[in-house]
């Protein structure tokens, strides 16, 4: 992992999608390893996926960067960054990418199944509490409250997401676009995305600095 | 149950998680609205609930989708919703990730950065609103979920005990 100061600079740019819990003052570290055998990265993911309640993002950070030195602070930045732009759970895309370079192809699939495995049983476990026990009255009113709960949880997210957003009309007005398409007029995703991305992109590559 | 078109299912699952730019949140609406709204698999009632009881659990939140499947049809549902959620990330998360390291700073990567950020944030609000009307019936329901969002975003409490939160005050009746 040789790191040209370009590079560097580069990883700088994205600071705008910067994540609570990493410290972006520290040290990179001198090297970071280049390969860990396909258990390891099972265990390593395993480890990830089970501590992770609400968000793995900092058991992700915890694991590759703190326990186990895999990765340096800003190589996880970039790897984190990436994977939030690209389509699906954004720690999924991290554990492929993490997976892809110590082992390759396999390596992704052994990284994929100790993230995704665990959590697939406890969910199936679940459903099976939840129609054997969910329609007693009790459980029905638990249930209530912390779907409210969960609620408030996504809304957090997205107003710490929209602080990120720069103080510009034409990226909330793409934002409100895209907010009331879907959320008030209930239009499908696929238009609405496939409306407004086009455009996005364009005034973003114009205005490029 | 035998009659869900669990083919259907998976494609358009597939399509949606191709969708899911920034995150599960942001196909949220998209799953609803499929499940719910336009084949009526399950009611909006239940939507929360497996939501929900997805959310308790470790592992990335979108496992939710898991649920719904094992809800709908056992093991098939399970692989016709969990599949579509790997296949992204093990085709265009590979390719991306391997250009990325190759051309790091091309301008092209950082307009579509750029462009579809403010989407994606319109569509998790839209997602947090869905969610919102579809979870609660009352005032107490919508205090439980603005008091959440305020602690969320001043402390950094585990969720697990806003849960626990929640749960009480169901039980006490409230909501």
């Amino acid at each position: 992992m040789t790191k040209n100061p370009e590079r560097i600079e580069g990883q700088e740019a994205v600071g705008a999608l910067r994540i609570p819990h990493i410290d972006q003052g520290a040290k990179p570290k001198e090297t970071s390893r280049l390969t860990a055998t396909h258990w390891e990265l099972f265990a390593a993911f395993s480890r990830i996926s089970l501590s992770s309640f609400g968000g793995a993002i900092f058991w992700a950070r915890r694991e590759l960067v703190e326990r186990r030195r895999w990765l340096a602070e800003r190589e996880f930045v970039d790897i984190f960054t990436l994977g939030q732009l690209l389509p699906g759970p954004n720690v999924l895309n991290l554990t492929v990418i993490v997976g892809h370079r110590f082992a390759g192809w396999s390596g992704a699939l052994a990284a994929v199944a100790g993230f995704l495995g665990w959590p697939c049983l406890v969910v199936i476990g679940m459903g099976m509490l939840y129609q054997r026990y969910g329609a007693l009255p009790n459980v029905q009113h638990a249930l209530a409250g912390m779907s409210s709960v969960a609620a408030g949880l996504l809304l957090a997210t997205v107003i710490k997401l929209a602080s990120v957003l720069p103080r510009h009309w034409r990226p909330w007005l793409f934002g409100l676009v895209a907010f009331a398409g879907v959320g008030i007029m209930r239009w499908p995703l696929f238009w609405v995305i496939g409306a407004l991305a086009p455009g996005a992109i364009f005034f973003a590559w114009k205005e490029r600095d | 149950m035998d009659n869900i078109d669990l083919l259907g299912l998976f494609l358009h699952f597939l399509l949606l998680w191709f969708l899911a730019i920034g995150g599960p949140s942001t196909i949220f609406p998209g799953v609803h609205r499929y499940i719910v709204d336009v084949h009526h698999l399950l009611t909006n009632a239940q939507f929360a609930e497996l939501y929900t009881v997805a959310q308790v659990a470790p592992g990335p939140n979108a496992m939710y989708v898991t649920l719904i499947g094992w809800h709908l049809a056992g093991w098939k549902g399970v692989i016709a919703t969990t599949i579509p959620l790997l296949v992204p990330a093990l085709t265009l998360t590979l390719l991306v990730g391997h250009l990325n390291e190759r051309y790091p700073n091309a301008p092209i990567a950082r307009a579509v950065r750029r462009g579809l950020m403010p989407i994606t944030i319109g569509l998790v609000f839209a997602s947090a609103t869905i969610l919102m009307r579809t979870v609660n019936h009352n005032g107490y329901g919508y205090l439980i979920t603005f008091v959440t969002a305020a602690v969320v975003l001043r402390k950094s409490w585990n969720p697990l005990w806003l849960f626990a939160g929640g749960a009480l005050v169901g039980l006490v009746g409230l909501v």
